[in-house]
């Protein structure tokens, strides 16, 4: 536990000294959130869905802030590798799971911050926590979202020389998993064939986990998001671990 | 003396390259071992192997009796290792880089503190150590650097090229530093360069290894006595004429290098007007001449028949060759 702490606690002190990076990454949910909320909220109808587009649109920008996040902290073992610190921690004698797990707590932790400063902000432009309960169950969300992707980034990491593979993988992975996901509308409007799609999306799980916890309303049982999602961050957190034993300096 | 590190036939090739060929040696408790190679020699790939960061293709090697490859966390307790390429988390302060040395190797904070606060002082950079690691200079770093490899006490410390781009100031202070440790702490010390004063001077035995290879091992001392003496080096038109002139009973040694001779013998002062004498009685032009005490530059040169400056340009021209190949 005490390695896993040590890790953690690293990540903490780089995050808390990194102030642009954390007024960086609030920025973009945040304009969405703005623009797209404030824009489209008197055209956009949704059927079946109680409130107005922004509070739909809430849980789709604290996903979407944990998950950006939480990849971004994984791939940042590249830097390690690159700036040699990887090293000093490969040497000493602990395991890797160890590292890896401490890793993964810290980039969710950050993650989950991240999210939380949007959850916060949203609470000025509308939406309303009536119920403390379902508050915990979409933070509860958020952190399976957080560790889920930070172990995906670690897996990923584990196998990229440098950072020239991270644009790709931000195009062809993150982003149409973000989009895939209902984050930014009821996947219920989608055509019914790219509908089935949405399904296979991990993170759709976790939206619809954060939706129903903040407004009550989801399209998908609560407990089967949880279920998925659950077991998705289980999966992430072998492959990591498993990918990264086998790092190469 | 009891062995500290014992070496048999360790092997590491990368693809067709054999970085490191075969070498077989023992360092002993309280040891400092020098390393000498020019660059590419295969000196940072034998720590790597030692450190159980990579792993042999052949041949064993234990450290403390400890086999790096069946027990590596065993290996991994006792040694403490300052890569030639720095290894600090720029964005933590001197004092949370040692933290977090401390923690992961799980000493207790007390004694964790204590000790901080004793390394710190010993290299000089307790007043900054609450700056973040980003502000230092590359000796400062350095000293940090040795100072956290030191935190836990290790038995045998690694240094891979530990003065490597420092004022020459600099690098006799840590010199000392080193000298003082292995003395007063026992710890062993296996530490590389190309520099032959450092090797010269701090080491109680230096290995030369080039091309993956041991071609001698011996005391420094040793090393250039068996030069055979003092180094005169004759420079001339006619480099051919002076070798073929200077086969005397008294001389040792006479090498043609480039267009210069080199001539190994006992008490030079005393011989050198017998040596102009001797060329200008068989009309052989000098160009120049000289005298020296030989160094480990000569040990190197009559081992390989090249410098070691010749030797890293050879390497950089080879990399570069190779970095174009790799590029079209
Ligand atoms: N990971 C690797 N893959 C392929 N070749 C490698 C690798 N690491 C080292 N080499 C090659 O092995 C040889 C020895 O390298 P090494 O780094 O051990 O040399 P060195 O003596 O430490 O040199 P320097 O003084 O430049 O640090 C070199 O030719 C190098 O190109
Ligand atoms: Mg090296």
């Amino acid at each position: 536990m005490d390695i896993i702490y040590t890790i953690w606690l690293r990540n903490m002190k780089r995050y808390i000294r990194s102030k642009s990076r954390i007024i960086g990454s609030i920025s973009m949910p945040l304009f969405f959130l703005l623009f797209l909320g404030f824009g489209l909220n008197s055209v956009v109808q949704l059927p079946g869905i109680g409130g107005n587009y922004i509070v739909f649109l809430i849980p789709g920008m604290v996903a979407m802030s944990v998950l950006f996040t939480s990849v971004f902290s994984g791939i940042q073992i590249i830097w390690d590798k690159q700036f040699g610190f990887l090293k000093e921690t490969l040497v000493a004698p602990v395991s890797r799971l160890e590292i890896m797990l401490g890793q993964t707590l810290g980039g969710a932790t950050t993650a989950v911050l991240q999210g939380f400063m949007i959850l916060v902000l949203s609470l000025f432009i509308g939406l309303h926590v009536s119920n403390p309960g379902g508050f915990l169950l979409a933070l509860g969300f958020m952190v399976l979202i957080g560790i889920s992707f930070t172990a995906f980034g670690i897996a990923i990491a584990s196998r990229m020389e440098d950072m020239t593979g991270f644009q790709l993988i931000m195009n062809f992975v993150v982003f149409p998993l973000f989009g895939l996901s209902g984050a930014l509308f009821p996947i219920s409007s989608l055509p019914a064939w790219i509908g089935p799609i949405t399904l296979f999306d991990p993170l759709t799980y976790g939206v619809e986990g954060i939706r129903y916890g903040l407004t009550g309303v989801s399209q998908i049982n609560p407990l089967v998001c949880g279920a998925v999602i659950g077991g998705f961050t289980v999966v992430m957190t072998i492959l990591g671990a498993f990918l990264f034993r086998k790092i190469k300096l | 003396m009891t062995v500290a590190l014992h070496i048999e036939n360790l092997t590491r090739r990368f693809n067709d390259l054999v970085a490191v060929d075969n070498i077989s040696f023992d360092i002993e408790h309280g040891e400092i071992f020098g390393l000498l190679g020019p660059n590419g020699a295969g000196k940072t790939t034998t720590l790597s192997m030692l450190s159980t960061m990579l792993k042999p293709t052949s041949g064993s090697a234990t450290v403390n009796g400890i086999d790096i490859e069946h027990d590596e966390d065993g290996v991994r307790k006792s040694i403490g290792i300052v890569f030639q390429d720095q290894s600090l988390d720029e964005e933590l302060t001197a004092w949370e880089n040692m933290d977090f040395h401390g923690r992961l190797y799980r000493i207790p904070a007390d004694i964790r503190k204590q000790r901080i606060t004793e390394l710190l002082r010993l290299v000089e950079l307790e007043d900054r150590k609450n700056d973040i690691v980003k502000t230092f200079s590359g000796g400062m770093r350095r000293r940090l650097e040795i100072a956290r490899g030191l935190l836990h006490h290790p038995s045998v410390l690694f240094l891979d090229e530990p003065t490597l781009g420092l004022d020459p100031q600099t690098r006799n202070h840590l010199w000392q530093y080193i000298a003082t440790l292995a003395r007063e702490k026992g710890i062993t010390i296996i530490l590389t360069t190309h520099y032959m004063e450092e090797a010269d001077q701090l080491c109680n035995r230096v290995a030369i290894i080039d091309h993956g290879k041991i071609i001698a091992l011996d005391t420094p001392q040793n090393l250039k006595d068996g030069i055979g003496g003092d180094v005169v080096t004759i420079r001339s038109p006619d480099p051919a004429a002076i070798v073929a002139a200077l086969a005397e009973p008294w001389i040792t040694r006479v090498e043609q290098h480039n267009d210069e001779v080199i001539v190994s013998l006992q008490n030079a002062e005393q011989h050198i007007s017998t040596i102009v004498t001797l060329l200008n009685t068989k009309q052989v032009p000098i160009q120049s001449i000289g005298i020296h005490k030989p160094t480990l530059e000569d040990v190197f040169l009559s081992f390989t028949g090249k410098t070691i400056r010749e030797e890293e340009a050879n390497h950089k021209t080879k990399m570069r060759m190779f970095q174009r190949m790799v590029r079209h």
